[in-house]
């Protein structure tokens, strides 16, 4: 009855035959989607970040101050001086501090989102860490530059509630004081802080979400208080999250150059120093070198994170 | 009779997963056929080879006597009624239903008819301008049917379509797919886990296990003279008896199927121990010890139900006991 | 959890940090319109409007604030393209080297800013490339891929992908299929990508110091005046457009992609 099982029709388009083409070679298609990303991630960015490697371990020649063209490690050697070295020291204990922080000031966003947020609130909730999140960047960290002045709204707040005398006393710390907060580490804290803490709500607030209210429920039903429920089930659950939002607070904390030299002490931060060295002390290999340290503790930081699973939780 | 679906000696490996092996089986023209077994037997794997989302890794699915190789799927004569539906959420069911005529060229106010039509023939008229998320699983399911339908295909293809219906949808639907089949002539190869719908639908079954064929014929046989201990145990549950006790009873040495509803009480029958018993409302159910072996059996509502533990006394026709090839023992 | 109800110290604790993450961008709305120039008086001696006419004057606002606009649109354009072709390919099939493209894509925003920046300017310099219009794009093309790449494979992921074989069985090849079934499916998600593509473009600053010369984007004008500040109330007022601007695409992007999931970190 049926004169042809498979029609083909006398006239077919190009686009017919071209999808016949992919269609019976499925791999050139994956090869056809994937060349184009690959090439441009692959030459543009990965050739440029080994070319900025290779330079690492090539050194400048101190008389000159021209690139010696050689291998060698010395320029890594430089690394551990001293005053190097209180970089390093300096941005990843920075970087630590802001990281817990966070954890502490955004558990609560995230935990209240996640758990008793509903409807409009939880919309609400949600923007409100979205927003802050895309907000500019340099508006974010101006914003501080204004609350911290000498004449800005916090000193002011301060002098309203007669409290002058404890900022005074606080700025004269070691250390955490300074001239006034707008330049000490206290301002920089406050502001790194400030800038990524919705990288960590996020994350957080995502394996929040993930963890059934029933199972809650059943911990209590066995007899947990609330505290040893949060303590043994949900704590550990939010973990993968929170360890994924560290990731960003601590890597984003690690390669900043624009706060510190905005907000803050004379000292430098590791991406303050790469910045100075390839600018105008036009050392690229030691500013590659000092690229290399963050890379590096990142590279640590996610096989730890990755042993807990924060993977999942991105 | 002209073959509709040949598959000759088909294999699709996934590495060393052998999801059909070596599978040959031939569908005429005109024929509800079932695919049944359970999952990951091969019975879907076996579908998609049809439709041609799926590729053999050996051997040739003819479609019509013609090889079908490297025929896209939007060149075969075939048209598929997937499990989860598939229906296309951004257009609603004119479109959904029309999808495949507006590929095909056919003018708006055509193939606007012919949706409207098909829609009405699965009995869902006046659901034309809805988006399938405002529809029932039971509704979707028809226009799912209907979409296929359209397009006239010589072969319909339908992957376990009731599955996510529940019990009272589906039975309705198992007698208005048969009838819709009869009424349009079309070939149905029905891939289902559900022994009952294949028996009752189909005009021939093929039992699916590890990827291999292993019955194919009418429910009737399928039911009555199961080819394997699979078969047996798998359409309707069989007693399926160890060859040294079929040695005892006949003779031969063989495994043999025993169907639990062949089973009476018999005063001068074998002796057994009542170890089970459950009530399951039109009959009730026995597990019998006889020498060590279990054994099911179905008791008619009406006979007297013995207690547990009583001993029985149980016999069966002679041809209710059939022997099998040993196959896969 | 015994209570359905949120104790008081969590209601606090949560408000708190809502309220740290939004009174400082607040803060600049007010400084917009101060009356004070030489300082950050708190609270401003007076308001005006003055500014924003000053502001509107100045040439070198309106050039960076297009040229930032031009690069945020193409690099937007790019990244469009890419992370599509991208998503779709991870997403459909499983091929070798899968999990490298991924990490590939995540990888110029998971590491700092700063590496991306300098690897980029040493490799102009090592090319003999000049600093143009097309390195800015370059980098922010680079980095902007990411964020498409995460709608669209979160859209691609929700896809049943039966719906594909669906239109192919029905007659459609495969750009037919593109046309009719994938393309109205993942829309959305691309449109709340190229949003956010386009926020983070027009916002980036770190990557862009390495890749404008001798340019200004908006960024680059805003971090000069930071560093060396000579018209502040100008700054002001830039900064509050920028923060109305950027505004937009975030809740454009929020309302595409509503009910559905947003990937989590997908952040700068």
């Amino acid at each position: 009855m049926p004169e042809v099982a498979v029609s083909s029709p006398a006239s077919r388009g190009l686009s017919d035959r071209l999808s016949d083409l992919l269609w019976s070679r499925q791999g050139l298609l994956i090869l056809l989607l994937i060349l184009p990303p690959a090439l441009w991630l692959g030459i543009i960015y990965l050739g440029a970040l080994f070319a900025l490697l290779a330079q690492s371990f090539f050194s400048i020649d101190p008389f000159s101050g021209l690139i010696n063209y050689e291998f060698t490690l010395r320029t890594y050697g430089e690394l551990f001086r001293a005053a190097n070295l209180d970089i390093i020291v300096r941005t990843v204990l920075m970087a630590g501090c802001v990281t817990i922080a966070a954890m502490i000031v955004g558990f609560p966003v995230a935990y209240y989102a996640a758990r008793y947020a509903r409807g409009k609130w939880k919309a609400l909730f949600y923007l409100g860490v979205m927003l802050p999140l895309w907000s500019s960047y340099l508006v974010k960290v101006y914003s501080w530059k204004l609350i911290l002045a000498k004449e800005g709204i916090l000193s002011w707040l301060f002098e309203t509630l007669h409290l002058s005398w404890l900022l005074d006393a606080y700025l004269l710390l070691p250390v955490v004081g300074g001239n006034s907060l707008s330049v000490s580490w206290t301002g920089t804290f406050l502001v790194f802080l400030y800038v990524w803490l919705p990288f960590m709500i996020l994350p957080t607030q995502a394996a929040l979400e993930r963890v059934p209210p029933s199972m809650l429920e059943a911990s209590g039903d066995l007899g947990a208080r609330p505290g040893q429920t949060f303590r043994h089930v949900l704590l550990p659950l939010a973990l993968p999250g929170i360890v994924a939002g560290s990731i960003f607070t601590f890597s984003l904390t690690l390669g900043d150059y624009i706060i510190p030299q905005i907000v803050g002490t004379s000292a430098r931060m590791i991406g303050q120093a790469v910045y100075q060295f390839q600018g105008t002390a036009g050392n690229i290999p030691l500013a590659a070198a000092f690229a290399v340290v963050p890379i590096l503790i990142m590279g640590v930081y996610l096989y730890i994170a990755k042993r807990m699973g924060a993977f999942n939780a991105l | 009779m002209t073959t509709a679906i040949a598959f000759r000696q088909v294999s699709r490996h996934y590495g060393t997963v052998r999801a059909v092996d070596a599978v040959d089986l031939e569908i005429a023209e005109g024929e509800f056929f079932a695919m049944l077994g359970p999952s990951g037997s091969g019975k879907t794997t076996c579908l998609r080879l049809i439709a041609g989302f799926e590729r053999p890794t050996a051997g040739e699915v003819e479609i019509f006597d013609k090889p079908s190789g490297a025929v896209p799927p939007y060149r075969r004569p075939v048209n598929t009624v997937f499990q989860d539906y598939a229906l296309f959420p951004h257009l609603n069911v004119r479109d959904n239903v029309a999808y495949g005529l507006m590929i095909a060229g056919v003018a708006r106010a055509e193939r606007h008819r012919a949706a409207e039509e098909a829609l009405s023939m699965v009995a869902l008229p006046g659901y034309a301008a809805r988006k399938p998320a405002a529809l029932s699983g039971g509704q979707r399911q028809r226009v799912a049917l209907a979409r296929a339908l359209v397009n006239k295909p010589k072969v319909l293809l339908l992957d376990e379509p009731l599955g996510a219906l529940d019990l009272k949808l589906r039975e309705q639907m198992q007698v208005e797919l048969k009838s819709l089949q009869r009424q349009l002539g079309i070939t149905f190869v029905f891939v289902t886990h559900d022994q009952s719908e294949a028996l009752s639908m189909a005009d021939r079954v093929a039992v699916f296990n590890e990827g291999q064929i292993q019955q194919i014929g009418c429910p009737q046989d399928i039911y009555d003279r199961p080819n394997t201990p699979f078969v047996a145990d798998f359409v309707g549950s069989s007693n399926v008896l160890p060859p040294e006790m079929v040695e005892r009873l006949t003779g031969k040495r063989a495994s043999a199927s025993l169907r639990p509803e062949a089973l009476r009480l018999q005063a001068d029958g074998y002796a057994a121990q009542v170890i089970e018993k459950a009530f399951l409302g039109a009959v009730t159910r026995l597990t019998l010890d006889i020498d060590g072996q279990k054994l099911a059996m179905l008791l008619p509502k009406g006979e007297e139900v013995p207690e547990k533990a009583a001993t029985v006394h149980i016999g069966w026709d002679e041809d209710a006991l059939h022997l099998m090839e040993q196959r896969d023992a | 959890m015994h209570s359905d109800r949120a104790s008081l110290g969590l209601k606090i604790a949560a408000a708190a940090g809502l309220l740290f993450m939004h009174l400082p961008i607040l803060l600049i709305f007010v400084y917009a319109f101060t009356t004070e120039d030489k300082s950050y008086q708190w609270p401003p001696p007076g308001y005006t409007l003055k500014w924003f006419s000053v502001t509107w004057e100045r040439p070198d606002v309106w050039e960076a604030l297009s040229l930032s606009l031009r690069v945020a649109a193409i690099s937007t354009v790019v990244a469009l393209v890419l992370g599509t072709l991208c998503a779709a390919a991870v997403s459909r099939t499983r091929f070798f080297g899968r999990e490298a493209i991924s990490l590939l894509v995540i990888l110029p925003i998971a590491l700092p800013g700063i590496i991306t920046g300098i690897s980029l300017r040493s490799a102009f310099n090592l090319a003999d490339i000049p600093f143009s219009f097309w390195t800015i794009v370059l980098g922010h093309a680079t980095f902007c891929v990411v964020v498409v790449y995460n709608n669209a494979v979160a859209r691609f992921r929700r896809t049943s992908g039966s719906l594909v074989e669906a239109s192919m069985d029905l007659g459609a090849n495969m750009f037919q299929t593109f046309r009719h079934v994938i393309l109205p499916n993942i829309a959305t998600a691309l449109l709340a990508g190229g949003m956010l593509a386009f926020a983070l473009s027009f916002d980036e600053v770190i990557v862009t110091t390495f890749t404008a010369g001798q340019q200004q984007t908006l960024p680059i004008w805003m971090l000069e005046e930071l560093v060396r500040p000579r018209q502040r109330p100008v700054t002001n007022v830039v900064a509050m457009v920028v923060v109305l601007v950027t505004f937009l695409p975030i809740l454009g992007a929020y309302y595409l992609t509503r009910g559905t999931e947003m990937v989590a970190g997908q952040g700068k």
